[in-house]
């Protein structure tokens, strides 16, 4: 919830270096894009908040007030600089932070790598790893200022020359304490994880030259506008309602997006040779369960680093996760053992993940008790949503829909039931007045609408497009040998065998 | 009685295994092998070292059948194997051995009746 003043400190000095309605780099007559989303959207809003005109002017006279503190109280002061001071508490753990979220990439790749026949495993690993390359180097080069620059085109995305090769942040101290390099670094890191995600929906039957120009594209035109609309303080879902549509550490950017975005990609390509007759199993179910520990680990700083700062927001984020991922493993072992008979390790790992996915957004705001609830409601949803995918035959291989897609729907809309009384308390205020659990359903049902709708006809899109130029599915020849030696040129387990 | 041993590349094990099933065999013992024969390798890369694997790896099939069932099993592999990758080195053997005894061990039934 440290959100708000950090960006509407940081975001406003750029107001006053480039003029909001006036974009540098595109005609303003482009600007209809977003305009129309808006459009489509405006009577849902108007319909659902009553306060909307009162809010938006609290909002930005709560950023006039904030900018004149920020330029007048540093004037008083001996130091006569009108940067924050460096917090070291903040910056350490976001550093810690931002290294246990890139932990949970190789965690994915583990958790997912297990998971695929033998032939398959290097080239499935290679899908986490390959983004931590791709998204990187975009991030650097435009991710960051797309996702965290000022408006432009209508607030599609965001764009700021200063964040181009991020060389306007060199010494930038951001209001929460911490140098700007982490706070871009630790987002570069939920821009890498989210397509890693996908992955999971199409492996072993996708060409790695495809997958990779695949999450490039959909890394620019899918994730950062997404961020943007969602965490940029000038994003329209961020001031969505009294105080925003809730998503915590990223519920909606990163996991609905990508577990929606993987089912249209699973059904754009279609299933793997001989799925649903041949059997396909796990090739090391070790291997899946050191990853999703893992992934359990660099939840916390998934969650609890989202908070920005170190204090008791971070601690409230930290205790939901641990809770409700213990609740989603449970429940997740109690349903398949009355259903089937068998307490499975793959069923615990995966109730974990349903868990954490489901309190990601909401870790900002729920107490203990709500995680306990959203962790085993979410592991009960994905489980009958697993079912459900078995009985229509769709191959969304390692369930990214199932999990992801599923279990971020449940958090962000059922976490209203569980908001705790502080916020609704400054949400009413902030909407002058009353602010109730069902207008911010409203909202929340809202932002996973249109998370749910851009991802899903952007991704389409996307492989329609790019199908024309690459095979994105791989040959049949290469799904029958196994990716890793027809892409990578390698064995995985190669040592099993005398060679 | 007969006993069947096929030698074929590792991704044709789901073809095969089908092929076979639909052929009315579905008992058989699998297993991973390394082996050389007339192909050369698929060539494998580390750190930009081209290695041409001097044993590859292979799949062995093990399986025992009554005589009427040698053709038919023998024809599921080798139409099987075919499907793809024809005229490439490499596609495998079939070694077909004779079969002294079979005992089942549960019942101790011997002979054909135990296959």
């Amino acid at each position: 919830m440290n959100y708000e003043p950090r960006k509407t400190i940081t975001k406003s000095k750029f107001y006053s270096v480039f003029n909001r309605h006036e974009s540098i780099f595109y005609p303003y007559s482009i600007n209809f894009y977003t305009f129309y989303i808006a459009l489509a959207f405006y009577p849902v809003n108007f319909a659902l908040q009553l306060n909307y005109q009162t809010t938006r002017m609290k909002i930005s006279l709560r950023c006039t007030l904030l900018l004149c503190a920020l330029t007048l109280l540093p004037a008083s002061s001996v130091l006569a600089s009108d940067a924050p001071v460096l917090d070291t508490g903040a910056t350490a753990w976001m550093l810690t932070s931002t290294a246990f979220v890139l932990l949970m990439v190789p965690g994915l790749a583990m958790f997912y790598g297990g998971l695929v026949r033998s032939k398959n495993v290097l080239g499935t690993m290679m899908h986490s790893f390959s983004a931590m390359g791709v998204m990187t180097v975009l991030w650097v080069v435009c991710g960051y200022s797309m996702a965290f620059g000022p408006n432009v085109l209508g607030g599609w995305f965001g764009w700021s020359s200063d964040y181009f090769m991020l060389s306007g942040i060199d010494e930038t101290i951001m209001a929460g304490g911490i140098p700007e390099y982490i706070f871009s670094m630790f987002q570069a890191k939920f821009a890498i994880i989210t397509p890693a995600l996908i992955a999971g929906a199409f492996a072993e039957r996708v060409s790695f030259k495809g997958y990779c120009f695949f999450i490039a594209l959909w890394g620019m035109l899918i994730y950062n506008p997404l961020c943007h609309w969602v965490w940029a303080s000038d994003g329209f879902l961020f001031n969505l309602g009294a105080r925003g549509a809730i998503d915590f550490a990223g519920g909606t950017v990163v996991h609905i997006s990508a577990g929606v975005s993987g089912l249209v990609a699973a059904l754009f390509l279609g299933g793997r040779k001989g799925h649903t007759h041949l059997q396909m199993r796990p090739n090391n179910l070790v291997m899946t369960l050191t990853g999703a520990g893992l992934l359990w680990v660099g939840w916390f700083g998934f969650n609890a680093g989202s908070s920005l700062s170190s204090g008791l927001s971070s601690a409230q984020a930290l205790t939901v996760t641990q809770i409700a991922a213990a609740a989603g493993a449970m429940a997740w072992v109690i349903i398949e053992g009355i259903h089937r008979g068998k307490a499975t390790a793959l069923g615990f790992a995966s109730g974990i993940l349903a868990g954490l996915v489901a309190i990601t957004p909401a870790a900002g705001v729920v107490k203990p008790g709500g995680a306990l609830i959203l962790g085993a409601l979410a592991t009960v949803i994905c489980y009958l949503a697993i079912v459900m995918k078995n009985k229509l035959g769709y191959d969304d291989t390692l369930d990214a829909f199932g999990i992801h897609g599923i279990g971020g729907i449940v958090g962000a809309i059922f976490l209203v039931f569980f908001i705790r009384d502080s916020w609704m308390t400054e949400a009413a205020t902030l909407a002058g007045g009353s602010w109730t659990v069902w207008q911010q359903l409203g909202v929340q049902a809202t932002a996973v609408l249109i998370a749910v709708g851009y991802a899903a006809l952007g991704t389409w899109i996307i492989l329609f497009v790019l199908n024309k130029f690459i095979k994105i599915r791989s040959t049949d020849e290469a799904e029958m040998r196994g990716l890793d030696n027809h892409y990578h040129g390698e064995r995985g387990y190669g040592m099993i065998n005398p060679h | 009685m007969k006993f069947i041993v096929a030698i074929i590349r590792e991704n044709q094990l789901d073809q095969v295994r089908v092929a076979l099933i639909d052929a009315g065999v579905s008992r058989i013992t699998v297993g991973n092998v390394s082996g050389h024969g007339r192909q050369t390798a698929s060539e494998e890369i580390y750190r930009g070292q081209v290695v041409v694997p001097n044993l590859t790896a292979n799949i062995r099939l093990e399986i025992a059948v009554n005589d009427d069932f040698v053709d038919k099993a023998c024809n599921a592999i080798i139409n099987a194997t075919k499907a793809n990758e024809d005229g490439l080195v490499g596609s495998g053997k079939i070694f077909i051995l004779p079969l002294e005894e079979v005992i089942r061990l549960r019942t101790g039934e011997r002979g054909s009746s135990a296959i």
